[in-house]
């Protein structure tokens, strides 16, 4: 690799050749035309980098995040200074919570105006240190090609995250030196890949002594990628384990498997919680002890060894103690793990074993995400159910927004592939199903792509319609539309003696009539028997679609776990809601 | 584990790069966590990596808990907990002005020996001491001179290391 000269604006769109990316996400303005300019010239060229012009900065940080989630490569966007960043923050923290692999350029005002107060200036760096995992203020020409190279490293390697590379505008002119991304190499970041092999072999002994083990895996394993996918279910199926998954884990472990026993956390199901609460043996698997998961801690799983694989040295011990840590990738050390059980010929115990999947079908005979149907109206499980069905032969990207319909989303939707489940866990940002399903769209251009909503989330980022219909983007929007922030509500329902303060959203826009004022088609649906017949007409529809699906207004998300409340402490139904939550749980959220 | 707050000392090596500090102290302060005292500086002028010291109240949970998120930084290299109960050496310097006269002149000189302070200024009704050793000789000593005419002090904050052998 040569070095060659070349001014700022065209290093980012060099480096963005350089790191393979052809996809970006974005938003104009002062800051960052240098920028623009050479996208501009770029257009006519073999391959120019497909731009997607968002309605807020919010949107592109969502669509980035969805094509990485979708794709497994890293989310690229770029946004002007000032409001273009701070429209930015939700998305880049909501990549952070959920380790996904961003990288946002930002302009920003030239050199000698930083720190005047200049027009559309904001401290991006300072603003964004929290919620990225690394950003770089660059402040010479000669060091920006590697700090954009630094930038992709960072971002993809160990623990994904979102970075951010601010650049001022002068910066953008100037011409400076060109250094490939060969010869960067990032000073001291190197997170470990490989697990120490005596600490596996500990834990294929707690493994092959287990009487009662459950395996609990979450989107670490998705961020591993599909070698970890494969390894995973190679590895759960030589050992018979039961194995749940959080939020961000679905799609690892084929959700229609008898192994498999549902979700696990705060609206998981019955058997898997029980089964977290009463194992002898743990094995977390890139997952990270969320408080929606754990519940109360001090009694979550109290009898249980605990194995736990991660990248990031800092998850090992930060919420629970556990026995075996292993530090590493999922793919790396499931690898590993397979070939030492076979090469020292470890067996599981069986009838133990046997013993524990009876206990287990016992659980599961409760049926906890069973709900009542009703003729007249729609429920929003039945809803999901339907759409289920009538989709899963198909290869599906389902994302979500926030809230009740994105836990029956994740209960009644079953995914046997990972990266199809796309939803905002960590930071549980409402808005961020539409553009994300922009985004998974774009990298999946002939796949079928639904957003299951809700009709508050919806109105958060619904300026990305006008995104869908400029880059003839099919998305499907389908609202479960209860009039109700419906998690909200459930809350206040339980909580706060049903007082529903400001919950209930009383002027709605009729969402038939919003789809086709952005051109886009609107189905509205009130009656369970006439739902197939529309949902078969949305899948059909060669365009983007809002679907309003009116559910019945007072339904809740069951099972639940209380906040502050253990694992078999869990609400069934709303016949089970008895005795008052405590003032502990209460300040929980 | 411990429910008792008690202080820690943190040391974290890192790179020394612009807003590593920014980072670390915003991390800690963000989180809702205090600080004590903290220093940095340079102590690998080659590889350029500084080393931060935090003295932090908290529980044994919540300081690990720090550290946890320490270690998630990408310029932090180390993060550990090396309190003087976990065989470490605390050190930490104060310079101390006194302006008085008389009797309680001469009694600050004689404690200051005790103490085996330094006198690196004086006037005719002033002197600045310059006193090294743990934070808790420190305390006493400004404690001792508070009658006898403590006028200032300036204290580096804590820097530690590990006993031994060991190395962070």
């Amino acid at each position: 690799m040569v070095n060659i000269q070349m001014t700022g604006a065209q290093m980012v769109l060099k480096a963005f050749e350089d790191h393979q990316v052809d996809t970006i996400f974005g938003y104009p303005g002062g800051a960052v035309l240098p920028i623009y300019d050479e996208l501009a010239k770029e257009r006519d060229t073999n391959q120019p980098i497909r731009h997607y012009l968002v309605r807020h900065e919010q949107g592109a940080s969502h669509s980035a995040e969805g094509y990485a989630r979708s794709s497994g490569k890293v989310g690229v966007m770029l946004v002007t200074s000032g409001p273009g960043v701070t429209n930015a923050v939700t998305g880049l923290t909501d990549a952070m919570m959920d380790s996904i692999p961003i990288v946002c350029i930002s302009g920003q005002v030239p050199t000698h105006l930083i720190g005047t107060d200049a027009f559309q200036e904001c401290d991006a760096v300072g603003i964004t240190r929290p919620c990225t995992k690394h950003n770089w203020l660059v402040k010479d020409i000669n060091d920006l090609s590697r700090i954009l190279h630094e930038a992709f490293y960072v971002a993809s390697s160990g623990r994904p995250g979102p970075v951010l590379v601010d650049i001022p505008k002068d910066i953008q002119f100037q011409t400076g030196t060109y250094i490939g991304p060969e010869t960067v190499k990032h000073k001291s970041y190197r997170p470990k890949l490989k697990a120490n092999i005596d600490q596996i072999d500990d834990a294929l002994k707690l493994i092959a002594d287990a009487e009662k083990p459950i395996f609990y895996t979450g989107g670490g394993v998705i961020n591993s990628g599909n070698a970890a996918v494969q390894l995973l279910r190679e590895f759960i199926r030589l050992t018979g384990f039961p194995i749940t998954s959080t939020l961000q884990g679905l799609g690892a472990y084929p959700g229609d498997d008898s192994q498999f026993i549902g979700m696990l956390g705060m609206h998981g199901t019955y058997e898997a919680n029980m089964a977290m609460n009463k194992c002898d043996l743990m094995i977390n698997i890139g997952a990270r002890f969320d408080d929606r998961i754990t519940g109360k801690i001090d009694e979550f799983s109290p009898n249980s060894k605990k194995i736990h694989i991660d990248i990031d040295p800092s998850s090992i011990n930060k919420i629970v103690k556990v026995d075996v840590p292993l530090i590493g990738d999922v793919a790396h050390v499931l690898e590993d793990s397979i070939k030492l059980w076979k090469s020292k010929v470890y067996k599981i115990n069986k009838s133990p074993l046997k013993e524990w999947w009876k206990t287990i079908d016992k659980w599961k005979e409760k049926d906890s995400l069973k709900y009542t149907s009703d003729k007249n109206i729609i429920k929003p499980q039945h809803a999901i159910q339907r759409l289920y069905e009538l989709t899963k032969d198909k290869d599906v990207f389902v994302t979500t927004e926030v809230g009740q319909h994105q836990m029956w989303a994740a209960q009644y939707y079953k995914f046997n592939k990972p990266n199809r489940w796309i939803t905002s866990g960590g930071l549980g940002t409402m808005g961020f199903g539409l553009p994300a399903a922009i985004g998974a769209q774009v990298a999946h251009p002939d796949k079928l792509v639904i957003d299951i909503a809700g009709e508050a989330s919806i109105l958060m980022c619904i300026q990305e319609m006008s995104t869908a219909i400029q880059h003839k983007l099919p998305v499907k929007i389908f609202i479960i539309n209860n009039q109700y922030m419906g998690m909200v509500r459930q809350w206040q329902e339980l909580l706060h003696d049903k007082r529903y303060s400001h919950s209930y959203t009383d002027a709605l826009p009729d969402f038939v009539k919003l789809a086709e004022a952005y051109g886009a088609k609107g189905i509205r649906v009130q009656k369970p028997n006439e739902l197939d017949k529309a949902i078969n007409e949305m899948i059909e529809y060669d365009g983007p679609v809002i679907f309003d699906c009116v559910v019945e207004q007072n339904e809740n998300v069951f099972p639940m776990i209380p906040s502050g409340k253990a694992h078999n402490e869990m609400l069934l139904g709303d016949e089970t809601v008895k005795e008052e939550i405590s003032d502990e749980g209460k300040v929980l959220v | 584990m411990s429910e008792i707050v008690s202080k820690h000392t943190v040391s974290v090596l890192v790179d020394n790069e612009p807003g590593v500090l920014a980072r670390v102290i915003g991390l800690i302060s963000g989180r809702g966590y205090n600080i004590d005292s903290l220093t940095v500086a340079e102590v690998d002028a080659e590889k350029h990596i500084s080393r931060i010291t935090i003295v932090a109240p908290g529980t044994e949970q919540t300081v690990n808990k720090m550290i946890s998120q320490l270690q998630r930084i990408v310029p932090v290299k180390r993060a550990a907990n090396v309190t003087f109960e976990k065989q470490g050496i605390e050190r930490e310097m104060a310079l101390v002005k006194i302006v008085s006269t008389g009797e309680k002149r001469l009694e600050s000189m004689r404690l200051s020996d005790v103490f085996r302070a330094r006198v690196i200024d004086t006037t005719h009704d002033s002197f600045v001491f310059e006193l090294n050793g743990s934070p808790r000789k420190i305390d006493a000593f400004i404690d001792l001179m508070k009658p006898l005419g403590l006028s200032e002090v300036s204290r580096t904050g804590v820097v530690a290391i590990a006993r031994g052998t060991e190395k962070m």
